[in-house]
């Protein structure tokens, strides 16, 4: 009964935070509503007895790619309006017009095909819903299989054994894209490096300090993370989103280090899961083995090893993808772009 | 149950009243120098009390240990993320009353 609540109240919440992100006019409003969702979600996988995606929910989708839109909502609103204050911004747009549109914001007029997207969500929903009910009840499907194969596939944590041994090359293909997507992002900046990254204004000492405490933690932690990976809820994903967040933390704090990424440096790190992972590839052929069949005597110490290249290739991207936005281009006028957070002194 | 047990569950219905009393100032308070003075005690006080309470129960010394480090870790980020959060806002409020001012002269 209590389960029912609480299970009730996550899938409402989720639900309801979605929708409130997606149609608020206030994009800082929708950036905080989409955190909210991300860590209520992490809730919702936790409830569903999958800890490795709920980890990742709250590291990547909640703290990364919220502090992601926030950035973007701040840069956004620095070009439209300039250093305002938001407060007058909010009380302008809720002032109407005479013919009784909101000011300011993007405001498209309706029309009929606005109810094309709720009618399809719901349509979606219908079906997914349908193809549940069937599936709920037979026995599942290569779960007996891949529990019979645990022992042989060097590590004791099944999450594990199917991402990086029973199905390597999935995951070999989707590090493959977040390459894609970090180059995908050094193109649209014109960039090939991080330098210039750093926020003119010199940051705050609290945060210095806050760095000077977390970051040491944080590198311990992602190390952790990819150790536990074996045997427990953890991995390389996780360990590279928490090596992502401290590579933020640093760049908030204004740590020389992340100024100075030259493009070597960077295209080594972004490169170096996909190349170990290709590498395990090659060896397996070259051994007359099929591709990624990891020999069970091998199997653990060359999963660590590939997930301990991926977790340094998914921090790095991820903190690409934060850190590319400052970058400058060449040609590029830097605005005053960097978080107001200096005291008043 | 246990005394131990007992005591447990009383401290962490007092930390849900904590948690629910730093979101009601949250939602009510008029600016946000004091949304964050409510908001901290939530954070801070009522995520301490809650840890407390999960380390009467906790299975070995080294599971209340990381309890207890989550908790520290906590507080630095919300002590950071408060200061951050109450200069911008008072960088802002400053910004207001001079263009305010300008609008006036």
């Amino acid at each position: 009964m209590l389960e029912l609540a609480l299970d009730s109240v996550l899938g409402i919440g989720v639900v309801w935070l979605a929708w409130k992100a997606l149609t608020g006019e206030d994009p800082y409003r929708s950036a905080v509503l989409y955190i909210a969702f991300g860590l209520v979600m992490a809730l919702a996988w936790v409830r569903l007895e999958a800890p490795d995606i709920a980890l990742a929910e709250a590291a990547i989708g909640a703290g990364l790619t919220g502090a992601l839109l926030l950035d973007a909502a701040s840069q956004l609103s620095r070009r439209n309006d300039g250093p305002t204050d938001r407060g007058q911004r909010r009380d302008r747009a809720r002032e109407s017009r005479p013919d009784g549109m909101p000011q300011g914001g993007a405001v498209r007029s309706r029309k009929a095909t606005d109810a094309l997207v709720p009618a399809g969500a719901l349509l979606l929903g219908g079906v997914v819903a349908v193809g549940i009910a069937g599936v709920a009840g037979e026995p599942g499907g290569l779960t007996g299989l891949a529990d019979h194969s645990l022992e042989r596939s060097g590590v004791t944590h099944g999450v594990t054994a199917v991402l990086l041994n029973f199905r390597a090359f999935d995951t070999l293909l989707e590090v493959g894209v977040l390459l894609a997507a970090v180059l995908a992002m050094l193109v649209v900046r014109r960039t090939s490096d991080l330098e210039g990254v750093l926020p003119p204004s010199a940051a705050a000492p609290v945060v210095k300090l806050a760095a000077g405490v977390l970051v040491p933690l944080m590198i311990l932690m992602a190390g952790y993370l990819l150790w536990l990976g074996t045997h427990a809820p953890g991995g390389a994903f996780q360990a590279g989103a928490v090596l992502a967040s401290a590579a933020v933390l640093l760049f908030l704090a204004g740590h020389r280090s992340i100024g100075g990424l030259g493009a070597t440096t960077l295209a080594v790190i972004l490169v170096c899961g996909l190349a170990g992972f290709l590498t395990a590839g090659i060896v397996t052929l070259a051994a007359g083995l099929r591709l990624l069949e990891l020999p069970p005597a091998w199997a653990g110490p060359t999963i660590l090893l590939i997930e301990g290249t991926l977790a340094i290739s998914i921090g790095g991207t991820l903190a690409a993808l934060f850190l590319g936005a400052r970058a400058r281009a060449p040609g590029d006028v830097q605005a005053e772009i960097g978080p107001a957070n200096s005291a008043p002194e | 149950m246990t005394p131990v047990e007992w005591l447990s569950a009383v401290l962490m219905i007092l930390a849900g009243v904590f948690f629910l009393g730093g979101t009601v100032g949250i939602l009510r308070f008029p600016d946000t120098h004091s949304r964050l003075h409510a908001l901290t005690k939530a954070d801070n006080l009522g995520l301490g009390i809650l840890v407390f309470a999960l380390i009467l129960q906790a299975a070995s010394v080294a599971i209340a240990l990381k309890l207890l480090l989550a908790w520290v870790l906590a507080l630095v980020a919300s002590a950071a993320s408060s200061f951050l959060i109450a200069g911008s806002a008072a960088a802002a409020e400053v910004q207001a009353g001079a263009s305010a001012g300008e609008a006036d002269a």
